[in-house]
């Protein structure tokens, strides 16, 4: 028997760094973390300063990525919009996960009623268009990046608790479970020191993914005027003014956009990693 | 499977209760009213005329009450009637845009089938080689492209640069006078781009499970059975293993329905097309609560029909269920 420790130090890592995808998704989320927190740092102009001289320029040595409509530079725009991706994407994943893990723990290891009554909720929840609905509440409350990050998470727990759930069924009739009831263990111990760290990993590959998607859905509301509102720049946002100009100006819809991709790429690659190093059942080598 | 039908069609019923009360609440606990935004547009409207309008929308009474007469009335398949001043009911505004995006959607779904199935099939038999190893970047790609970028992407490139395809609508000013050859070319022109990124957005996932779903085939005793037998791999893949190999497949169909759904608000924005996307759009812009409902709960039932048709198709079409051998 090994400890969780040693388990991640001989098996975990290894298995992770030996697959190329993986690694190279997890530099470029690090490197997106670094970027985002030192932006004023990197960036040549200020994200909203305006200049009436260069409007709609294209790319140059002096602007990287041309600049819009109003001259703003958009390589500055799109690092700044780097800072509000990441961050809804942390906060929806992690509201996503927790409220997933909560019902998915309290579901598997009580049963009965309680298990129908939330895996119920599950299933309706999974009904809706998830994108119908979190138009509607966000227009409803009134554009702004909190409500945003609550809503996707909101909406997206419902995969994590299903997940949870399973590993709990098959964690609360093991012999520890057990005998950690004999000595009389409270329900609320058994659940969070007992169960919820053995339980726990496959809430961390959905949080991974979850970042990723959350990213997308942002964009995707700030595309439609109804997410993150200008000036604050959105990579979402952006790409708007970039299909009011698409004759003009590709550039204003080309970076942006490819920005979202490389960054949903490297979560995406990353959880996937994420989730073979822990699986027992994928081979060594892929 | 008459029982098995039945079963299902019963448990349909509180899920559909419970798809009412989250409808409800997510448009009514939203503070502000539809009213207020009506009177904000004209300020000489009196607070007499104010409650006037809300009486005549019904708001004016307790949430359980409009809520029970809702449901009352959704029972009788009578979604009332909208906010806008055209004042239509909603299953008739529904009714004529429903199936512009249904048929959009079902093109859509047919067509990531033709992809996806040879796409995953092509993977799973060269497993490992450099063929696989390119379709999974291919996958991952898919995964991670926004799809109202692809769509702006295609807009430039087919529409701006080349000049192949118009950008936006269902049909050209004044095709009413084409004759019906010109007239459905100049339609299917028009769908070209909508149809491939309402596709592009599942392709990746779906062409992936095919993959995972081959593999796991292939790995069975008795294509093992099947080869040894000294059949040709053709026969094996493509009689053998194919075919429990798409069963999974009919499952993802009845899951991937409310993505395709969802994912119409921003296509048929992108394009401006008058589907149910874009009327929900409009609805939600202007606080229109019957028609916000009514697609909702639409959208809902489409995915349960969906999911139930897709159970029902695997139970005809996998004999361990049909014969009620295998646990549900």
């Amino acid at each position: 028997m090994i400890g969780p420790h040693s388990y991640i130090r001989a098996v975990f890592w290894p298995r992770l760094a030996g697959n190329r995808f993986a690694v190279a998704g997890g530099v470029v989320v690090l490197l997106l973390l670094v970027v985002s927190l030192i932006a004023p740092l990197i960036v040549p102009f200020s994200p909203n300063e305006i200049n009436a001289w260069e409007v709609l320029a294209p790319p140059s040595l002096g602007h990287w990525f041309g600049t819009d409509d109003l001259g703003r530079d958009v390589f500055s725009r799109v690092v700044y919009g780097a800072r509000i991706s990441l961050l809804v994407g942390f906060v929806a994943a992690g509201i996503a996960v927790l409220i997933g893990t909560l019902i998915g723990l309290l579901a598997g290891f009580y049963g009965g009623w309680i298990d129908s009554l939330l895996m119920r909720v599950v299933d309706i929840m999974f009904c809706f268009p998830a994108f119908f609905l979190i138009l509607a509440v966000i227009t409803f409350l009134r554009p702004s990046i909190w409500y945003i990050m609550i809503i996707i998470g909101l909406t997206g727990w419902m995969g994590v608790a299903r997940l949870v759930r399973a590993e709990v069924l098959s964690i609360r009739e093991m012999d520890y479970i057990m005998a950690a009831r004999c000595i009389g263990c409270s329900d609320r111990r058994l659940i969070f020191r007992h169960i919820l760290p053995n339980a726990v990993s496959p809430a961390l590959v959905a949080a991974t993914l979850g970042i990723a998607g959350a990213i997308l859905t942002e964009s995707a509301l700030s595309f439609l005027g109804i997410g993150v509102q200008p000036p604050t720049p959105s990579w979402g946002n952006i790409l708007t003014s970039g299909k009011d100009y698409i004759e003009f100006a590709w550039w204003l819809s080309l970076f942006p956009g490819l920005a979202i991709l490389v960054t949903v790429l490297a979560y995406n690659l990353l959880g996937e990693g994420v989730r073979d190093a822990m699986d027992p059942r994928v081979k060594q080598k892929r | 499977m008459a029982t098995y039908l039945l079963k299902r069609i019963l448990m349909l019923i509180p899920l559909m209760l419970g798809i009412t009360l989250i409808t409800f609440t997510v448009v009514h606990l939203a503070p502000g009213e539809p009213v207020e935004m009506q009177m904000a547009m004209n300020p000489k409207v009196g607070k007499e005329a104010r409650e006037r309008l809300r009486k005549f929308y019904g708001l004016d009474r307790p949430l359980h009450v409009q809520y029970a007469d809702w449901v009352g009335k959704l029972v009788r398949l009578d979604l009332g009637r909208s906010f806008s001043p055209d004042n239509r009911p909603v299953t008739a505004k529904i009714r004529e845009r429903l199936p512009i995006t249904l048929s959009l959607n079902i093109i859509a779904l047919l067509l990531e089938f033709g992809l996806a199935i040879p796409i995953g099939i092509m993977a799973a038999t060269h497993r490992d080689t450099w063929l696989d190893k390119g379709i999974t970047v291919f996958v991952f790609i898919g995964f991670a492209v926004p799809t109202f970028w692809l769509a702006l992407l295609l807009m430039y490139l087919f529409g701006v640069k080349l000049g192949w395809l118009p950008i936006s609508g269902l049909h050209t000013l004044g095709s009413d006078s084409y004759g019906i050859p010109r007239y459905l070319w100049d339609m299917a022109k028009h769908l070209v781009m909508p149809i491939m990124v309402a596709s592009f957005g599942s392709l990746a996932g779906m062409s992936r499970y095919m993959r995972s779903s081959m593999l796991n085939v292939i790995g069975q005793d008795y294509i093992t059975t099947a080869r040894a037998k000294g059949l040709p791999e053709r026969v094996v893949i493509y009689k053998h293993a194919l075919r429990n190999a798409l069963l999974p497949l009919i499952t993802l169909a009845g899951f991937s329905i409310p993505g395709l759904i969802g994912g119409s608000v921003i296509f048929e924005s992108i394009y401006s097309i008058p589907g149910m996307g874009q009327l929900f759009y409009q609805s939600v812009m202007s606080r229109d609560y019957p028609v916000v409902m009514g697609i909702l709960i639409i959208g809902a039932l489409l995915t349960l029909i969906g999911n139930l048709v897709a159970d029902v198709c695997y139970a005809l079409a996998d004999p361990r269920i049909r014969h009620g051998g295998g646990a549900q």
